[in-house]
């Protein structure tokens, strides 16, 4: 698939010599959703803000559309929209005249037809004449997702789009970030939400301390570093193991009555079958058995907590 | 070159000032308005003429630049400012607009409205002092040329500035006190000799007595030198901003 985004050896190193970004390159495919995760300070939003040209980068180039963000800025800013983390809006102005505004700025002749639309599709337009301080931060949120679409862009970044909205906006925001994608729009979302990712993203980048520490389909992902596990519940408790599970790398839980067992499920030998004939052998009885598969979020804090 | 872009700063700076009459408007006016009642018609009428005119008429000029200049330096460094507190500067960073094109809107948007305060305070004098202009083209390019250049000058105090105080500090500090002691409501031949001397280092000077010259033919200084003063001064805010801007400082890291 054609890639609309490509990062090349990005670094940012802040006035204060903090190091934001070392050296990332990511290539980011024309529309997917691609959910890029990391602790707070991982570097997030200084790379989302280099390729929209509100921060000045270090080193390492980007571009998107094949155009560079800094020799072709007019070109790349034109086709980039940008939902920014804070709810940085001027209390004062109506939300009508303040999407449009955006609009403008974006170099877009008026068109109140489509303002009209972004703002129904979006569930703002009884709002329209209404001041941005009168409405609630769900609204606010949704009058700067209005704002990043009134120009039509076709690559969408939205940094932390779900921070403090409640479950049922996020799951219409949700909806909305899935629709945008299916009208062609390739969206980059930033997010502390593991559920989020999973729920919408088709990749994943994890980033920690400036660093891309791995880049995959969510689904691969969980595949390839999750891992599934063996959960015994036995009759009578056991104190300690015997000898012959002990190659198994069990571990004893709930006072000795359950017993938990990892393995690789793409593997072509799992050790199930044989680990319930040695268990059956030692006399041990068993009361229930169920798997359990590592979410993404396990693989998240282990990512990190490496790193 | 991106109008849409310069259109809808400027018209967004504008509708600020639509949303804030009473500050943008009516404060100067009214404010101005009170020099003229206690100083041209009160205590005017008990001052002889200087320069040929009444002390209400002279003093006419002086106040018209007192606002100008704090009203440019204040609607362009608060226009710059406001969205750099509010955070929502950086829809404009992030639009495909050029350095210029930010700089067109929002130094055009707080010209126009220092000269629309400019006029009105014209029109208001005309009902408190007997208001005679000389030489009115001169007058409007020079009433331009000072919404244009301390508009400029403002824009980089809100660029430069990283709080509301330090917002204040030129207006008031620096901008104020040098009008009045710029021969606003007094001609500098009024002075003794020393402090006349001192009086040429202040360059509002320079912009007062231009525009007083533009009234009524005669001032403390020479029309070219003040002309082209006013003229080195928005030359020096045109490379200052263009420094500033260039290197994102203020606004971007």
């Amino acid at each position: 698939m054609q890639n609309v985004v490509s990062i090349k050896k990005l670094s940012k190193i802040y006035d204060n010599d903090f190091q934001a970004l070392k050296n990332i390159t990511l290539d980011i495919k024309k529309n997917e959703i691609i959910a890029l995760l990391g602790p707070n300070g991982a570097g997030k939003t200084t790379m989302i803000s280099i390729i929209c040209g509100i921060v000045i980068p270090t080193s390492g180039s980007v571009t998107v559309d094949n155009f560079d963000i800094i020799k072709d800025y007019r070109r790349t800013r034109s086709l980039i929209g940008l939902v920014p983390q804070e709810l940085s809006l001027e209390q004062f102005e109506y939300v009508f005249n303040n999407v449009s505004y955006t609009r403008g700025l974006y170099g877009k002749a008026p068109n109140p037809s489509l303002i009209e639309k972004i703002l129904k599709d979006l569930s703002l337009w009884e709002k329209r004449h209404s001041r941005i301080n009168e409405l609630s931060g769900g609204m606010k949120r949704r009058v700067l997702i209005a704002k990043a679409l009134s120009h039509e862009p076709s690559v969408l970044f939205l940094d932390e789009p779900s921070a403090g909205v409640d479950v049922e906006l996020r799951q219409e925001m949700w909806q909305v970030i899935k629709d945008l994608r299916n009208s062609g729009v390739t969206i980059i979302l930033t997010t502390h939400y593991i559920e989020e990712a999973e729920a919408i993203a088709d990749r994943v980048a994890v980033i920690n301390k400036g660093e891309l520490l791995v880049v995959d389909n969510t689904s691969d992902l969980v595949q390839s570093m999750g891992q599934k596990t063996l959960l015994i519940e036995l009759h009578e408790a056991v104190q300690t193991l015997p000898s012959k599970l002990k190659g198994y790398n069990l571990k004893v839980l709930n006072n000795g009555l359950s017993i938990s067992y990892n393995y690789d499920s793409s593997s072509k030998q799992t050790g199930i079958t044989s680990l319930l004939q040695d268990m059956k052998e030692t006399g041990l009885k068993l009361k229930d058995i169920k798997t359990e598969q590592s979410s993404l979020e396990n693989i998240f804090v282990e990512l990190v907590r490496e790193n | 070159m991106n109008f849409y872009a310069i259109r809808a700063i400027y018209f967004h700076e504008m509708d600020r000032m639509r949303r804030t009459i009473g500050q943008s408007i009516l404060s100067p006016v009214i404010s101005t308005s009170l020099y003229f009642i206690v100083f041209g018609s009160v205590i005017g009428g008990m001052i002889p003429e200087l320069d040929g005119v009444s002390y209400g008429s002279f003093i006419v000029p002086g106040l018209l630049m007192l606002t100008l200049l704090t009203q440019s330096i204040s609607n362009s460094a608060f226009g710059i400012f406001f969205p750099k507190f509010t955070g929502s500067i950086y829809e404009v960073l992030a639009a495909p607009v050029s350095s210029f094109e930010i700089i067109v809107g929002f130094v055009g948007a707080s010209a126009t409205k220092s000269l629309i305060v400019g006029i009105i305070i014209l029109f208001t004098a005309s009902f408190f002092v007997e208001l005679k202009i000389q030489y009115p083209l001169l007058m409007l390019f020079l009433l331009i040329l000072t919404c244009l250049t301390f508009s400029l000058f403002g824009f980089l105090i809100g660029l430069l500035s990283n709080n509301f105080e330090q917002l204040q500090v030129v207006p008031l500090i620096i901008i104020t006190p040098l009008v009045f002691l710029g021969g606003s409501l007094y001609t500098i031949e009024m002075l003794p000799e020393f402090w006349q001397k001192v009086s040429y280092f202040n360059p509002v000077v320079y912009l007062i007595n231009g525009m007083r010259w533009s009234f009524y033919g005669a001032s403390d200084i020479n029309i070219f030198i003040s002309v082209v003063s006013l003229v080195g001064f928005l030359i020096t805010c045109i490379v200052g901003v263009a420094i500033v801007i260039s290197k994102g400082y203020g606004v971007k890291t």
